[in-house]
């Protein structure tokens, strides 16, 4: 059965690709059983291919740029607020403007690791990484999703930033389907309004349509490459709708909101966000709860679209 | 004495060389790195004219040693080290910082015979210190050699680096640490204070060796000894002189990054034959 929690997905596959290519190694920041880095480090045999570099995020980051620069193609993880965060100059000047191929992966993101609150929580991790010249951008929707993107980015050249959500959920894309980044992805079709979705959203989409069925058409796009992203692409499903609404988790400042009504600047296509408003997360006693405090859910999404849908 | 006096005097010929090729680029009116490059560079020609394997004219040579300028605010030392070497003509070293000139105003990767963009301070060493865990993994005999300035010393990463870099016991790495007192703003004993410099390179785990870091004998001892050191990573505490060579210049805290006048640089150019 096909894994549902993206960071298992993340370690085995990990694991998988060391075996696959010996120049593939692990580093953390003593977050690796978090991660799940640490089942390089544990599997007989890989031990050495983990990195353990303490809690120093900063140096991880540039460590891995000396790595890249001798041949080894360094995954380096931690929660996203301290990849993306923590280390944002150093992925921008050891790793980005060099174009140096280091892999980051930014777990626990969004507001997976609910307990923790506000520090733990990236709201703004899309935007930070987006915004950096040479920086590719994944947010996989599910555990499935996960496994091909690790995959590609283990075979492609290049500084690139996944997002790895901490809670299982069912997965929403097949096992072992093929990850092509820039081009987003119609999961269901639909005629009145398009939603375009990136991690565990696009499953909160999913079923916003469902809800809608019988009155509100909805198309649901999963964007798992928020960058690179094929402007071409997001028009034509733009204007095969009346409108279109974005839903993340993370701020509606900058990130999959900021890069699809960017993508759409010069059509007349109406645009309405779900997301963070500005703000930061909270520290919550599970997952659901922070995402209903947040606005982040089904109903949220089916409200925009029938914003939309009226205009 | 281990060391020819030819060699001695060769190299220290060079370093007045880089000196000149520095003051030269920098030229008259407009701002740059005077102080930092003039106390680094005996130690920048020792390292390219005698102790590192590199092959100009194959800048990726896999068998070469790496070089990193964590200070990377004297990038145009570099550049003179390199351009003087062959990696590059000498006669681009003016058109450094011209828009889209492949030398920019700090070290990028893309110019033959840099190894790691740097600018941004504190990050050299750590990614010298990525390049030695690789090195070692791959059981290559390459080494490493980061120079660091003392005032980069106030970013935490540099301790950060220190730390890791001794954990993994990194004996094929060398940080040299351009000690000449001076940081932009003023004298770091008066901001924040770093000594003792050696003792805390040892106390994070490295192996230390103080030298003059414009006596070349001792730079070339230093180099060597780093070199036969097993177990740990080697910090060179070198003690310079900022503005070395131009005696206006020299210890003078405006000298960091400063435009000569046409009288300063001709009294520099003619110090400095």
């Amino acid at each position: 059965m096909a894994e549902t929690n993206q960071r298992n997905a993340y370690g085995k596959t990990l694991v998988e690709l060391c075996r696959e290519n010996k120049n593939i190694v692990a580093l953390d920041a003593d977050l690796g059983g978090s991660t799940m880095g640490k089942m390089v480090e544990i599997e007989p045999g890989m031990e050495e291919r983990h990195i353990e570099m303490g809690i120093a995020e900063a140096n991880m980051i540039s460590t891995a740029g000396g790595l890249a620069r001798v041949g080894k193609i360094p995954f380096c993880s931690s929660f996203a607020v301290f990849t993306a965060g923590r280390a944002f100059d150093q992925i921008r000047q050891s790793i980005a403007i060099g174009k140096l191929n280091v892999k980051i992966c930014g777990s626990s993101a969004g507001c997976s690791d609910f307990g923790d609150g506000a520090t733990h929580q990236s709201v703004d991790d899309i935007a930070y990484m987006r915004v950096i010249p040479n920086m590719s951008v994944f947010v996989p929707a599910d555990a499935n999703e996960t496994v091909a993107v690790i995959k590609y980015m283990a075979s492609h050249e290049g500084p690139m930033y996944m997002r790895v959500n901490r809670n299982p959920y069912d997965n929403v894309t097949p096992e072992g389907a093929e990850f092509v980044p820039g081009e987003p992805v119609v999961l269901k079709e639909g005629t009145d309004v398009a939603v375009f979705a990136c991690g565990i959203m696009v499953i909160k989409a999913l079923e916003a349509a469902k809800a809608l069925e019988g009155k509100i058409s909805v198309k649901v796009v999963n964007v798992r490459s928020i960058k690179p992203l094929n402007r071409e692409s997001v028009i034509d499903i733009a204007k095969s709708v009346k409108g279109c609404v974005t839903a993340e988790e993370h701020s509606i400042i900058g990130g999959l909101g900021g890069a699809i009504s960017e993508a759409l600047r010069l059509e007349r296509v109406p645009v309405e966000f779900v997301g963070i408003n500005d703000r930061f997360g909270s520290s919550a006693h599970n997952y659901k709860d922070i995402l209903d405090y947040l606005g982040l859910t089904s109903d949220h999404i089916v409200e925009a679209v029938e914003k939309i849908n009226s205009l | 004495m281990a060391y020819s006096e030819e060699l001695i005097r060769s190299l220290k010929e060079k370093g007045q060389v880089l000196r000149r090729d520095c003051i030269k680029c920098i030229g008259v009116g407009v701002a740059g790195h005077v102080g930092g490059s003039c106390s680094s560079a005996d130690l920048v020609a020792a390292l390219y004219f005698h102790k590192m394997k590199v092959d100009p004219k194959n800048p990726e040579w896999e068998e070469r040693d790496y070089f990193l300028l964590s200070k990377g605010h004297v990038a145009i030392l570099q550049y003179a080290a390199l351009a003087e070497k062959g990696y590059f003509p000498v006669e681009d070293l003016p058109h450094c910082k011209d828009i889209g000139f492949y030398l920019q105003g700090h070290p990028h990767l893309g110019i033959p015979g840099i190894e790691a963009g740097t600018g941004s301070l504190g990050q050299g060493l750590s990614l010298g210190s990525g390049m030695a865990i690789g090195l070692k993994m791959d059981g290559k005999p390459n080494r490493v050699y980061v120079l660091v300035g003392d005032g980069e010393m106030d970013e935490g990463q540099i301790w950060e680096a220190a730390m890791s870099s001794s954990a993994k016991k990194l004996d094929n790495l060398c940080a040299i640490i351009d000690n000449n007192g001076l940081q932009a703003m003023g004298v770091i004993k008066d901001r924040l204070p770093n000594e003792p410099v050696a003792d805390k390179w040892k106390a994070f785990g490295w192996n230390v060796i103080e030298i003059d870091g414009h006596n070349m004998e001792e730079i070339l001892e230093a180099l060597d000894e780093a070199e036969k050191f097993k177990g740990a990573p080697t910090a060179i505490v070198a003690h310079t002189v900022k503005g070395k060579g131009i005696s206006f210049a020299e210890n003078q805290v405006g000298y960091h990054n400063r435009a000569l006048t046409q009288e300063e640089f001709d009294k520099a150019m003619e110090e400095l034959a």
